[in-house]
C-alpha cells in the first residue's frame, strides 16, 4: 500500500488531533531516538540488559536483540532491520537476533504514515533506515565508551570489529556483552557520527547477512498465530453470511451443542461464533448451526451484473484524475483511433496462514497476540469493543503467514471479531479466533475488480494521443482514511494510471468509482496491480503500431526527469536478457515492462511460449531492480522472485467470480494457485544506487502482467484483455 | 469420546478424538506438534504433510480412526541424512519468505529424495506441485533440492 494511503487513517482510534499534528514532526525528528531523551542514562531492564534505546537489547551473553517495530511476514524486515543496526553496531551477525516489538505508538510509530504504528506501503526499511543506524551507532558510542572508563584509555583509541571492542596498544578486548551492565549506567549520547557508505561490511554485501528466520521455518519451530496453544483456551470459528451485508436472523444451536468439544455458541455483529475445544469440534459445531440469514441488506449483485455496469460507465468520462494536452480533440482529429478494454477481476490475498487472533482479557486489560499488521487501529479497535483504554490493550505482534496487504485493516475487521469473541463469552477465557480457507477466500476485503477502458493515437510513428477511463470500487471510501479522497478521486484507484511516465502529448485519465457492497482493500501493490497491467499493455500496443522496437520504442519516450531510473532499469533489464527484439529463434516471445511503484522501479522482461490447449507458458523473467541502497540484496532478489510468482499465477490463473452476490470458489481447488511447475527460471539484477533505500515487497508484482500479455502478442494471439488470462476450466 | 492409539515419531499416544477428526487437527491439538501446517483443509495445499509408514499423506483429509497401527512422522520427529541435507540447503539458499508453507515442502522434498536421490526438474514438478507456496519461493525450493542432492552425493 501507499505511505499516504495512512495518514489519515487514525480518525476512528481514539488518538486526538493533537497528537496527530505532533505525529507529523515525527517525519522531520526522525533522527530522534525514542525511550530516552539525550543526556539520560539508559536505564537497565530488570534481565540484566543493556536497552540503550527503543530498538536495541544487548544481554550479557552477548546477543543482540533487535526489535522489530514492522511485522515479519515473509518480506524480510527482521533480518533487513537488524542489518542496519548491525551495521552501525560493528557487531558479528552470528550475535544478532530479531523479535517483535509491543504496540506503543510513540517508541515504534512508521515515520512514514505519523502517529501510527504500522507496516506497509514497502515502507519497512525506507522509514527505518536513518532511525536504526542512529539507534545503532549510539549503542556502539556507549559501548565504546564502557571499555574506555574500564580500561582507562581515551575513547578514540579503541576500535569495534565484529562485536569485539579492542584497544590495541594495551592488547585489551571485551565482548559487547562484558560490556553491556556498564554500558547501561551511561548516558546516551547527543550526537553520534554515522558510518560512511564506503565502510560499510554488512549492508548492500553479498553472502555476509543470511535470513535469521530460516532455521526456524525450515524446522518447523517458527511460531504463528495458529500454534498458539494455552491454558483453558477455547477456539473459535465463526459462521459468516453467504453474501456481504448480510445479518444473523435467527439461530438454532442445538444440534451443534450436541457435538462433543463444543463449549458454547454466541451471536456476535459479524456471524455467529462457535466456541470449542480444538479445531474440529469447532468445525463440526459451525456446520451443524442452523442459521436464517436477513439478507435485506446484503449486495446480491454478481461479477456480469457488475461488468456490464462498470463497461457502461466506462463509455462515459469520468472525474479527470489526470490531463496533459487534449486528449479528447486530439483522438477526435486522429486518423486512426486504437481502442482496448481491459477487465480485472476480484482476487483474495490468500495468504498461506489464514487470518487468525489471540486474545486474553480479565475484565480490564487485554492481551492479543496474533500477525498484527497495523498496531495503531487495532488497538483502538479491540478498546473500543471491551469498552476499555487503547493503552489496557497490549498487543505481541507475532510473524504471520503472509498478508499481500490482508492483515492491514482501516477497519480492523479482525480484531473486532476476536474481541467480541472474548467479551461475549465473558472475562478470564482466552480464545483463539480461527478461519478456515473457505472462510479466507469468501471473507472479502478484495482486490477490487476494474475496468480500464484505453484510447490511443498514432500519427507518423508517434503516438499523439492517450486517454484511459477506469471505472472502480474505492477500498477509500466510507473508510477511516477517506480524507485521502482529494476532488473526488482516490488515489488508489488511479495511482500508476493518472500520470504516465512517457512522453505523450495529449494525455487524459478519468474515473468513475462504482458503489457496491463487497468489501476490498489494498492487494500487494494496490493500484498498480491493475494501472500497471493497462498502461504497459497499451503502450506496447501503441509502439508496435507506430512500428517501435517495445524497448527501444519505451526508452525514446521517458526523458522526463522523474522517468530517469525508470529508463535506467529499463537499459539494466535489457541488457540482462540481452534484447535483441520480442522474436527469439526457439519460437518463443520476449515481452517487457516497466512500473514504478512505491518509489522503487522495476523492469522485466518475460520469456514466453504458448503451450498446449492455448495456455501460455512463462519460461523465465530477467528483473532489474533500483530501490535505492540495497540494504540486503538476497531479501530484495528473493521479494523480486517471490513478487513475479505472486504476479504470474494472479495473472494467469486467479478468478474470484460472484454469483448473485456469493463468491463461487473458497479453496484453492477454484481459487487457482501457482505452482512450482509453472514457476519461471528469474535472473534478477540490482541496479547501483546511492539514493535512499526504498521497499520490495510490493514492486516486483506490477511489472509482470503485462509483460506476460506483450510477449503473447509477439506470439500472434490476441493481447490479453481480460483477467485471467488463462479462464477457469468449464467456464469459457 | 472415543481413544485411539497413535505412534507418532517413534512414541506411543492415547487420544481422545471424534473419529473422523482429521489427523492434523490430533497431532495439532492433542498433542500439541504444531509443526504441521493447516491451509487448505482439502487436500490441495500440502502445509499438512506427515509421513504414515514412510510415505508423505496430506494429514487435513486422514481420519484419525483410519490411522491403526501405521507409524505417523511430522517435522518434528524427521531423522536420516536426507532430512538433514534438506534443511541444511534450506537454509543456506534462504529459502523461507513467510515459512508457512515450509514444514510441507521440506517433508515432500526429504521424502523426494529418499525414494529419488538425483531428481530432474521435471522430477521435482512432479513430487512438490502438491505444495502450495503463496508466497512463490519455488526457485529456490527447486534449487535447494539440487544442492541437496548434491550433498547427498558425497
Ligand atoms: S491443509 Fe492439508 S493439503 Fe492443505
Ligand atoms: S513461504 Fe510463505 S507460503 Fe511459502
Amino acid at each position: 500500500m501507499n505511505l499516504q494511503h495512512l495518514k489519515n487513517a487514525v480518525a476512528n482510534t481514539t488518538l486526538s488531533r493533537r497528537t496527530m499534528l505532533q505525529g507529523a514532526a515525527g517525519l522531520v525528528i526522525a533522527f530522534n531516538l525514542p525511550t530516552l531523551a539525550k543526556g539520560q542514562t539508559a536505564a537497565a531492564p530488570a534481565d540484566g540488559k543493556f536497552a540503550p534505546n527503543a530498538f536495541i537489547r544487548i544481554a550479557p551473553d552477548n546477543t543482540v536483540t533487535v526489535l522489530s517495530k514492522h511485522i515479519e511476514m515473509g518480506q524480510g524486515p527482521y533480518t533487513g532491520l537488524t542489518t542496519i543496526v548491525a551495521e552501525e553496531l560493528d557487531a558479528d551477525w552470528s550475535q544478532m537476533r530479531a523479535d517483535g516489538a509491543p504496540a506503543d505508538n510513540k517508541l515504534y510509530n512508521n515515520l512514514a504514515f505519523g502517529p501510527i504504528q504500522g507496516t506497509g506501503g514497502s515502507s519497512a526499511i525506507a522509514n527505518s533506515f536513518d532511525q536504526l543506524r542512529n539507534a545503532g551507532a549510539s549503542a556502539r558510542a556507549m559501548l565504546v565508551q564502557a571499555a574506555a572508563d574500564q580500561w582507562k584509555v581515551a575513547p578514540g583509541t579503541i576500535t569495534v570489529s565484529k562485536g569485539v571492542v579492542r584497544h590495541a596498544a594495551s592488547n585489551r578486548q571485551a565482548t559487547f556483552g562484558e560490556l553491556a551492565t556498564a554500558a547501561a549506567k551511561l548516558p546516551v549520547p547527543a550526537n553520534v557520527t554515522l558510518k560512511k557508505p564506503e565502510d560499510f561490511t554488512l549492508i548492500g554485501k553479498e553472502g555476509v547477512v543470511k535470513r535469521l528466520d530460516s532455521t526456524s521455518k525450515a524446522n518447523g519451530t517458527a511460531q504463528f498465530t495458529i500454534d498458539i496453544n494455552e491454558p483453558n483456551m477455547l477456539t473459535v470459528l465463526v459462521a459468516h453470511p453467504p453474501r456481504f451485508g448480510g445479518k444473523v436472523g435467527s439461530v438454532d444451536d442445538t444440534e451443534a451443542r450436541k457435538i462433543p468439544g463444543v463449549v458454547d455458541v454466541k451471536t456476535l455483529s459479524s456471524g455467529v461464533a462457535v466456541y470449542a475445544n480444538g479445531m474440529w469440534p469447532a468445525m463440526k459445531g459451525r456446520e451443524a448451526l442452523k442459521i436464517t440469514w436477513d439478507e435485506s441488506a446484503a449486495e446480491k449483485r454478481g461479477s456480469p451484473e457488475l461488468l456490464s455496469e462498470y463497461r457502461a460507465l466506462a463509455s462515459k468520462k469520468g472525474i479527470v484524475a489526470g490531463k496533459e494536452g487534449d486528449a479528447e480533440g486530439a483522438l477526435a482529429k486522429a486518423s486512426k483511433v486504437i481502442e482496448a478494454e481491459y477487465v480485472f477481476p476480484y482476487l483474495a490475498h490468500a495468504p498461506m496462514e489464514p487470518l487468525n487472533g489471540f486474545i486474553t482479557w480479565d475484565g480490564e486489560q487485554a492481551v492479543a497476540k496474533y500477525g498484527c499488521q497495523f498496531q495503531t487501529i487495532d488497538q483502538g479497535a479491540i478498546a473500543k469493543v471491551l469498552g476499555i483504554n487503547p493503552e489496557q490493550v497490549k498487543i505481541e505482534m507475532l510473524m504471520a503467514g503472509g498478508s499481500f496487504g490482508r492483515r492491514a485493516q482501516a477497519s480492523g475487521e479482525l480484531v473486532v471479531e476476536l474481541a467480541e469473541a472474548a467479551k461475549a463469552i465473558g472475562p478470564g477465557k482466552p480464545v483463539k479466533l480461527v478461519r478456515t480457507r473457505e472462510d479466507d477466500i469468501r471473507g472479502g476485503y478484495y482486490r477490487p475488480m476494474f475496468v480500464h477502458r484505453m484510447k490511443g493515437a498514432v500519427e507518423n510513428g508517434k503516438i499523439t494521443a492517450w486517454s484511459n477511463t477506469v471505472v472502480g470500487q474505492s477500498f477509500i471510501a466510507g473508510s477511516a482514511m477517506a480524507g485521502m479522497i482529494k476532488d473526488g478521486i482516490d488515489p488508489t484507484q488511479v495511482e500508476g494510471s493518472r500520470e504516465l511516465p512517457y512522453v505523450v502529448e495529449n494525455f487524459q485519465c478519468d474515473l468513475h468509482t462504482a458503489s457496491v457492497g463487497i468489501p476490498t482493500l489494498w492487494w500487494r501493490s494496490v493500484g498498480h496491480t491493475h494501472t500497471a497491467y493497462a498502461v504497459e499493455s497499451f503502450i506496447d500496443e501503441l509502439l508496435v503500431a507506430a512500428g517501435k522496437d517495445p524497448v527501444a520504442g519505451r526508452l525514446e519516450l521517458l526523458t522526463k526527469d522523474k522517468s530517469k531510473r525508470l529508463a535506467g532499469v529499463l537499459k539494466a533489464v535489457a541488457e540482462l536478457a540481452q534484447w535483441k527484439g520480442p522474436k527469439l529463434a526457439n519460437g518463443h516471445a520476449l515481452g517487457v515492462a516497466v512500473v514504478e511503484s512505491f518509489k522503487t522501479y522495476v523492469a522485466q522482461i518475460a520469456e514466453v511460449s504458448i503451450g498446449e490447449g492455448g495456455e501460455p507458458r512463462v519460461h523465465k523473467v530477467w528483473c532489474a531492480v533500483d530501490c535505492g541502497v540495497a540494504v540486503n540484496p538476497d531479501v530484495i532478489r528473493a521479494q523480486m522472485e517471490g513478487g513475479i510468482g505472486f504476479g504470474v499465477g494472479h495473472i494467469l490463473y486467479a478468478d474470484l467470480p460472484i454469483d448473485g452476490g456469493r463468491v463461487v470458489p473458497g479453496n484453492f481447488d477454484g481459487y487457482r494457485s501457482l505452482r512450482i511447475h509453472e514457476m519461471p527460471e528469474v535472473e534478477v539484477v540490482i541496479v547501483k544506487s546511492t539514493e535512499k533505500p526504498t521497499g520490495v515487497g510490493e514492486p516486483g508484482v506490477p511489472p509482470i502482467g503485462p509483460a506476460i500479455a506483450n510477449a503473447m502478442a509477439q506470439l500472434g494471439v490476441q493481447r490479453p484483455r481480460s483477467l485471467p488470462i488463462v479462464p477457469a476450466k468449464g467456464t469459457v | 469420546m472415543p481413544s485411539y492409539k497413535l505412534t507418532v515419531n517413534g512414541q506411543a499416544h492415547d487420544v481422545d478424538a471424534l473419529p473422523d477428526t482429521p489427523l492434523l487437527w490430533v497431532l495439532r491439538d492433542n498433542l500439541k506438534m504444531t509443526g504441521t501446517k493447516f491451509g487448505c483443509g482439502v487436500a490441495q495445499c500440502g502445509a499438512c504433510t506427515v509421513y504414515m509408514d514412510g510415505s508423505p499423506l496430506r494429514s487435513c483429509t486422514m481420519p484419525v480412526s483410519g490411522i491403526g497401527s501405521s507409524e505417523i512422522t511430522t517435522i518434528e520427529g524427521l531423522a536420516g541424512k536426507e532430512a538433514a541435507a534438506v534443511q541444511k540447503a534450506w537454509v543456506a539458499r534462504d529459502v523461507p519468505q513467510c515459512g508457512y508453507c515450509q514444514s510441507g515442502q521440506v517433508m515432500s522434498a526429504i521424502s523426494l529424495l529418499q525414494t529419488n536421490p538425483k531428481p530432474t526438474d521435471n522430477d521435482i514438478d512432479l513430487a512438490m506441485n502438491g505444495n502450495i507456496c503463496r508466497c512463490a519461493t519455488y526457485v529456490r525450493i527447486r534449487a535447494a533440492i539440487h544442492d541437496a542432492a548434491k550433498t547427498l552425493e558425497g
